[in-house]
């Protein structure tokens, strides 16, 4: 056995992010560790990689114990980890990067003895790289190669690596998925954090699955576990319906009207493909897909920040495709965002000036050039009290509360605007159960008042639980058509969004 | 209160590197600064130093304020404060000067505003419209402002049969009064102080205000609120750099030792363009903090000004007298500049919590 971690405990604040958790790893093994976001998997191997320390638990490798204190420790018994997010220097060449990763860069950089170490790495695995070129001036696909190389230099016996695969073309991909069988041929340890089904079975050996920070299955034989059981096992069976009935709309006008819908990402690919849909009132509409395939950039398409490419776009019959945030949100559109402090907030504003950031330009909250700072005042704080944002004060900076507080801001600021299309993107996620439910059951509100609600989520449980209508994206299309609720089983949903799904 | 613990950090570090320095000049640092302290505003040529420096700091402190309030780094408040000098000449010897004082001072201040603005033009529109790097560029204007000064001063409006290059001095209906037997133009004290105040209502009390710190806390919020980033970047640009120009206006027509441009643009702008970004650091960017940032900066540089004349006084030999008269300015400069590092350094490491750890060193 080369790594076995045993009982790993590990608690942030009003999250317990590992429970109790065992982890084996053969050399030799591809293992994937396999769980929705927010399960559990990286922080799992970040603190085998000793960027965090377990609460509770402990570690043995190769048969004894160690104490893995920081990534040095973890380097030192030969574990190398690729993180999602890479740490490279973009300024810099292939080989500096390599060389300043082994932390033998003293005064003079070692890049040109490296460089012949980093060719003969690259010819033996397969990963083909420049040791002279610049790092900004490769693909994503190509950086990777260079952490990965990064690792090996060292003689790793363990490679960890995070989602891999998620900014990768389907071609890099399988490249990477031969590098890692070689790695592992050579009787090294691999460990693939992943959430999705498909590459499971393609490239794993045995599989390893966490559900909210717990272990649901140990070291399954991935080639006789099926794609439905590993789905079933990774968003779990139970359904907690404990939330508002949702009580049926007498009149359902069409709020949304979505047709042939396509939107560039930050890279001007085609994020969105083609994509229609329709949304009446009173009605919610869950889309459900692994993070990635286009959600965001429809999203953001839909409330203005992003230009479509092409289709059309119409609110209340509105025709709102190019056109800007502002006009889109005074048709009624609330939008909670899923990057809550990046986007939802201004963090070193105070409570009342984030709740004001939709309405501050027209009355009674403005008079001409002018903010009225007393009804400011006295309407945020029957917002705080409604919503029960816990804040020492409206003028504290919002930087400064958790994270279920800021949500609670965002939704009273945008529902409280009576809105008639919420554009709500993953609003439960990375939040504890009990602000989750409240936030769940707002939504619910919303939809019997007569909103119209298009949630984003990749939480299936959440989906199935709220939505009236669920409709699945995978590589910026929706998968079939968009169903009713009722008729949908989750594993069929689960085959959909790994994009295994063939119809029928 | 971190903040105010890295004000007063940063203050203690400035003072006890220049009491260091002092002190190789073998004389008090206490005596100095009690020298410096009490000649500034007890007498009346203190008071003039104090009242020259206070005068333009605050001035191009408050526009400076605006703009780092919605992280728009305008660097280039010293060109904008030549250029605000350069049209007030223009105005009072070449355009109208013959019209009557009640006239000419308030068109010379327009002028001075519309121009400072002017040259704060091109770099809000490079960072508005392509995203181009502001520091750089403000920076650059700034050396761009300094040579067509000289270009001015020593070409075409250069006064002829002189032996300097300056220019003629500027009617007498152009000069600005001031507080009798001080230097100090209250006309420019009088905009500098209201400036004040107008962008503290505006900070606090309107949409535009509210819009900047929007903007300047987090352009993706600002975004989905419909505020435009461009439409800020201008409008900061254009305000700070109106006002450095009316602070141009007051050294070139209010401040008695000018009246007129000389032949180097130091005399007239001091790095008062530069200094004023430590006046508003120095406040945390609160508009009524400037009228303390700005006096206790104003005080330092008059202090230095005070130093030079009177060294003789407190120095034990006329050797280190004439060391410390001729380094009194530099000492000041060091100081202001101890003082920044410490801040900026403090806004970041006040981020940070400090826990010490036994044994390894981290990597990541």
């Amino acid at each position: 056995m080369l790594v076995k971690m045993v009982g790993i405990t590990k608690r942030f604040p009003s999250v317990i992010a590992n429970y109790k958790v065992d982890f084996e790893l053969r050399a030799g093994e591809i293992h994937a560790l396999l769980g929705e976001n927010g399960a559990g998997k990286t922080t799992l191997m970040n603190i085998l990689y000793g960027l965090y320390r377990p609460d509770e638990g402990r570690i043995f490798f190769e048969g004894r114990e160690v104490k893995i204190r920081s990534p040095k420790d973890a380097i030192r018994l030969g574990i190398g980890m690729i993180h999602q997010h890479f740490r490279l220097v973009p300024s810099l060449t292939v080989a500096e990067n390599v060389a300043l990763g082994l932390g033998e860069a003293k005064f003079f950089m070692p890049a040109k003895s490296v460089e012949d170490r980093i060719v003969a790495l690259s010819e033996r695995y397969g990963l083909k790289i420049d040791p002279d070129a610049k790092i900004w001036q490769l693909s994503v696909g190509e950086r990777q190669r260079v952490e990965i190389l990064k690792a090996l230099i060292r003689d790793i016996k363990v490679l960890i690596l995070d989602e891999p695969t998620t900014v990768l073309t389907p071609g890099e991909r399988d490249q990477l998925f031969k590098v890692m069988r070689k790695l592992a041929d050579e009787g090294k340890g691999i460990v693939f954090i992943t959430h999705k089904l498909g590459e499971v079975k393609a490239v794993s050996d045995r599989v390893t699955v966490l559900r909210r920070g717990r272990v649901v299955a140990s070291g399954l034989d991935a080639k006789r576990v099926s794609v439905l059981e590993l789905a079933r096992l990774m968003v779990g069976e139970k359904f907690e319906f404990g939330l508002k009935e949702r009580k049926p709309v007498a009149f359902r006008e069409v709020v949304l009207d979505v047709k042939g819908l396509a939107v560039r990402d930050d890279k001007g690919l085609l994020a969105v493909k083609d994509v229609s849909f329709e949304l009446r009132a009173g009605e919610i509409l869950g889309i459900a897909g692994v993070a990635g395939n286009g959600q965001r950039e429809l999203v953001e398409a839909l409330v203005g920040l992003r230009k479509p490419e092409k289709g059309s776009i119409k609110i209340m019959g509105v025709e709102v495709a190019g056109k800007g945030p502002r006009d889109i949100l005074e048709l009624g559109v609330a939008f909670i965002p899923e990057d809550r402090v990046g986007m939802g907030i201004a963090p070193g504003l105070s409570v009342e000036e984030n709740l004001i950031l939709k309405c501050y330009h027209r009355p009674p909250f403005s008079k001409g050039p002018f903010l009225d700072l007393r009804f400011i005042s006295e309407w945020s704080r029957k917002l705080v009290d409604e919503y029960g944002i816990m804040t020492p004060s409206l003028k504290t900076p919002v930087g400064v509360l958790s994270g279920g507080n800021i949500q609670r801001l965002i939704l009273a600021r945008e529902l409280s605007m009576k809105p008639r299309l919420i554009v709500a993107s993953h609003p439960t996620y990375g939040l504890d159960v009990a602000a989750s439910e409240y936030i769940r059951s707002l939504l619910i509100e919303q939809r019997n008042k007569g909103a119209a609600v298009l949630l984003v989520s990749e939480d299936l449980e959440e989906i199935m639980a709220l939505s009236d209508k669920i409709a699945v994206m995978y590589d910026g299309r929706i998968v079939g058509d968009v169903m009713e609720t009722s008729g949908v089983d989750i594993h069929k949903l689960g085959l959909m969004m790994s994009g295994a799904w063939e119809g029928g | 209160m971190l903040v105010v613990e890295t004000i007063a950090f940063s203050i203690a570090i400035s003072f006890i590197t220049m009491s260091c320095i002092l002190a190789c000049f073998s004389v008090n640092p206490l005596t100095v600064y009690a020298t410096m302290f009490f000649r500034a505003l007890g007498t009346s040529y203190g008071l003039s130093f104090l009242g020259l420096e206070f005068i333009p700091l605050l001035l191009c402190s408050t526009g400076l304020l605006v703009a780092f309030r919605a992280k728009v780094w305008n660097i280039g408040a010293e060109g904008q404060l030549l250029m605000g000098a350069i049209a007030a000449t223009w105005l009072a010897l070449y355009v109208m000067p013959e019209a009557p004082g009640f006239m000419l001072i308030p068109c010379m201040f327009i002028t001075g505003f519309l121009a400072g603005s002017a040259w704060a033009f091109l770099p809000a529109l490079l960072r508005a419209k392509l995203n181009v790097n502001e520091v750089i560029t403000t920076l650059m204007m700034n050396y761009i402002a300094m040579e067509l000064f000289n270009y001015l001063v020593q070409g075409p409006w250069r006064r002829s049969a002189y032996l300097f290059p300056e220019t003629e001095e500027l009617p007498e209906q152009a000069q600005l009064p001031v507080i009798p037997g001080t230097s100090v133009h209250y006309p420019t004290l009088a905009i500098a102080i209201g400036a004040v105040f107008l962008v503290a209502v505006m900070m606090w009390k309107t949409k535009i205000g509210y819009e900047v710190k929007l903007v300047g806390d987090n352009p993706e919020a600002a975004r989905q609120a419909g505020v435009s980033t461009q439409k800020i970047v201008m409008f900061t640009m254009l305000l700070s750099g109106g006002l450095a120009g009316l602070a141009g206006v007051g050294e070139v027509a209010g401040n008695p030792a000018h009246h007129k441009l000389y032949y180097s643009p130091e005399i007239i702008s001091a790095g008062r363009g530069y200094t004023a970004i430590i006046v508003a650091w120095l406040s945390r960017l609160n508009p009524l903090g400037l009228f303390i940032s700005a006096f206790f900066i104003s005080l330092m540089l008059a202090g230095g000004s005070i130093l030079k004349t009177a060294s003789f006084g407190i120095a034990p030999t006329p050797e280190s007298a004439r060391a410390l008269a001729n380094a009194a300015h530099e000492l000041v400069g060091i100081f202001n500049g101890v003082m920044l590092l410490c801040l900026v350094a403090g806004e970041l490491l006040t981020r940070y919590k400090i826990t010490l750890r036994w044994g390894g060193r981290g990597e990541l």
